[in-house]
């Protein structure tokens, strides 16, 4: 990984860094969509963060080993950037056995609690108090860890984000709220959905340290959630909102006929990946063709992960009865054993 | 006569555009129905032809869609409340089961709460566990709420029209496997009555209960049965679940003396574990066998295909029970 970056000696340039992790999550939700559009995705409901990537590295770049985050729907990137393996990312997407879930997760429920990773989901909001939970396990144990909950500012008009909020900030818990305005929860513009779209006026009412950050430079995006990630470590907790753009449709069906063309033209002007890119080259700090060597071999390493998917086997059909209890605990018992035994007969 | 070929989403917003026109009372409210119109495209162009007071784009903020709901019927509009999909009823059940299925009983009968609740659910799309299931028996299980479940195109459009004119909260659970189920619809024909069951199919030696896309499951088994067997199963559609029209399950299971339920979600405390219960009380002394439930497994939906497929009834799984049953 990162040989082109590293021969460019730029190992040390955090900017670098934060492109390269910032272009794989890109990628990768590239290939997300290829996979869909070659009829190898578990379903379409696949929620791309293309546009997004400065919120999931920015933050992510910040958190250390022991911390932990819940993520909602359109979680890859975030993922990603806290060390996910492509390949079994995208066999959970395909529904199959070699994915982090083995098959039964998929996109929005993807999971891997050796990254902290306490699981995507489907309930818009439905992640958000898990990570209140989470930071008064940090407190109570001293592990020093802090928990974040990224979600949509379609969350914002769920009830439970504000009692989450509300009890981080009584119990002063290590935790972080991180809301990545994309403008949209499906086809409603934020300021269709609230008459108030200054998000982070509502963490303040509850006294937490809350931040709007312009998602188009990963910096400005990473020095923000390092101040609040670490006054959240040490019992202030912090409400990010970073401002982007939903590139594409909510899922891969949508065209989002409800916005024009113009507008989608002027929102995918506020590109975190083109601009760090642009930003390395107009510095110096690297060069293109160099930067086109990185992108060749982040192409390389995620078109691999479709063919590994593909490759994969799905997951064995009597599988579907494990790990609805513990380890150890029966099984439920299948219909049509159950049938056998009732209607056995002479 | 107006005979129309039509699917079962084209009809459902026939319904709504018709009790739209008919009773300016009517509103629809929810995530994505107006603009967008509606998730699965059931309220497209309603919000054109009726404006944004009464097609209403909402947050996504569920229980206050259907508390606001319960509020708006009972201060004397008729609230079509969205839920976008069954799974997340479980964040509105307070407003659900404590406000809206107690009011009427709470305060000594002087009010109803004339609402309904549309939601879809079911398997089909890989839409994984938090959006595939089929919690009906959480609205059969809480007195004072209606439960409809339509399996064809004309009780699409007939049970939501009927719905509309319920003076209780009705639930009013679509599947979203049969949107694009095509069909013949006459508008003016003179629909089975609410809450009354309807046998889809005759049949001497058993009768298969059932409801919503399950219907159809059952539907080719008893084809099958019929054509590889010789078994003449009978089926019945329930159509709504609460009023449970016990009166025409009984005749036909005590002149057939065997009985099976079919029911999309899970086996333990569901729908099929009640009429089961209910075809035993009532009709013991008819019966040659236990009553069978073919249910959804007692486990999640999984994203995979493959596991999702296997986790509800086919008509290979009913077909099976049926032979087993009969052998
Ligand atoms: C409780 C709940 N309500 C509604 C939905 C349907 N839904 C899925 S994503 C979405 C929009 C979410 O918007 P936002 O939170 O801004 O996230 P984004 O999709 O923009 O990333 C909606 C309404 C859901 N999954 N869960
Ligand atoms: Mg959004």
């Amino acid at each position: 990984m990162m040989n082109a970056l590293n021969e460019a000696a730029v190992k040390n340039s955090n900017l670098a860094d934060l492109y390269y992790q910032m272009r794989r999550v890109r990628t990768f939700e590239e290939r997300v969509g290829e996979l869909f559009v070659r009829g190898q995705s578990a379903g379409s409901m696949l929620h791309l963060s293309i546009g997004e990537e400065s919120a999931a590295v920015g933050v992510c770049a910040n958190m250390r080993d022991g911390d932990t985050f819940t993520t909602h729907h359109r979680g890859h990137g975030i993922f990603l950037a806290r060390g996910a393996d492509p390949a079994r990312m995208m066999a959970e997407i395909a529904g199959k056995e070699a994915g982090y879930c083995h098959g039964k997760g998929g996109s929005m429920h993807i999971a891997d609690m050796g990254l902290g990773h306490l699981g995507a989901n489907a309930i818009v909001g439905g992640g958000i108090p898990a990570v209140v939970g989470a930071g008064l396990a940090a407190r109570n144990r001293k592990t020093g860890g802090v928990s974040l909950a990224f979600f949509g500012d379609g969350a914002t008009g769920q009830g439970i984000l504000y009692e989450s909020m509300n009890m981080a900030a009584l119990w002063k818990l290590p935790v972080m709220f991180v809301c990545i305005n994309n403008q949209y929860g499906m086809g409603t513009r934020i300021d269709q959905a609230t008459a108030n779209p200054r998000l982070h006026e509502r963490a303040e009412a509850f006294g937490l340290a809350a931040r709007t950050v312009d998602g188009l430079a990963v910096e400005d995006v990473a020095d923000a959630a390092a101040e609040l990630i670490a006054g959240a470590r040490a019992g202030q907790p912090g409400f990010l909102v970073i401002d982007c753009y939903r590139f594409y449709g909510h899922a891969r069906k949508d065209k989002s006929p409800y916005r024009d063309d113009i507008e989608e033209a002027e929102g995918r002007k506020k590109d975190p990946v083109l601009s760090a890119r642009n930003k390395l080259i107009s510095s110096g700090m690297m060069d293109e063709s160099t930067l086109d060597r990185v992108d060749a071999e982040i192409a390389t390493e995620m078109d691999a992960t479709i063919d590994f998917s593909i490759a994969e086997k799905e997951p064995q059909l009597n599988s579907m009865f494990r790990d609805v209890y513990a380890p150890g605990e029966p099984e439920p018992e299948p219909v049509r054993a159950r049938l056998e035994r009732i209607l056995a007969r002479e | 006569m107006t005979m129309i070929e039509t699917t079962y989403r084209d009809a459902l917003r026939l319904a709504l555009t018709e009790t739209m026109r008919a009773d300016e009372n009517v509103i629809i409210m929810g995530e994505e129905v107006g603009r967008y119109g509606g998730a699965y495209g059931v309220t497209k162009g309603l919000i054109e032809e009726f404006g944004e007071d009464r097609v209403i784009d909402t947050p996504i903020s569920e229980p206050a869609i259907i508390g606001s709901a319960v509020g708006a019927a009972m201060a004397g509009l008729r609230p079509v409340a969205e839920l976008m999909y069954v799974d997340f009823i479980g964040m509105t059940m307070d407003q659900l089961a404590n406000q809206a299925a107690k009011i009427r009983y709470m305060f000594g009968g002087q009010i109803g709460v004339p609402m309904v609740l549309r939601t879809q659910g079911g398997t089909g799309r890989s839409a994984g566990a938090q959006h595939s299931q089929s919690l009906e028996a959480y609205v059969m299980h809480t007195p004072g709420l209606r439960l409809a479940m339509p399996s064809t195109v004309e009780d699409a459009y007939h049970l939501l029209r009927q719905a509309l004119m319920q003076p209780d909260p009705v639930v009013f659970i679509e599947h979203k496997g049969l949107y694009t189920m095509k069909g013949t619809l006459d508008t003016d024909a003179e629909p089975a009555a609410w809450g009354k069951a309807r046998v889809m199919r005759e049949g001497a030696d058993l009768v298969i209960v059932s409801y919503s896309r399950q219907i159809h499951h059952a539907l080719a088994a008893a084809d099958t049965l019929a054509s590889e067997d010789g078994i003449q199963a009978a089926v019945i559609d329930l159509r709504t679940l609460n009023p449970l029209d016990f009166d025409t399950i009984r005749p036909l299971v005590e002149q057939a003396g065997r009985a099976m339920v079919v029911s999309e979600g899970v086996m333990t405390s569901g729908v099929a574990a009640e009429l089961a219960a209910r075809i035993t009380e009532e009709c013991f002394d008819f019966l040659e066998d236990p009553v069978v439930r073919v249910a959804g497994e007692d486990i999640p939906i999984s994203v995979s295909p493959l596991l999702e497929q296997n986790s509800v009834p086919t008509p290979e799984l009913i077909t099976e029970a049926v032979r087993m049953m009969l052998k």
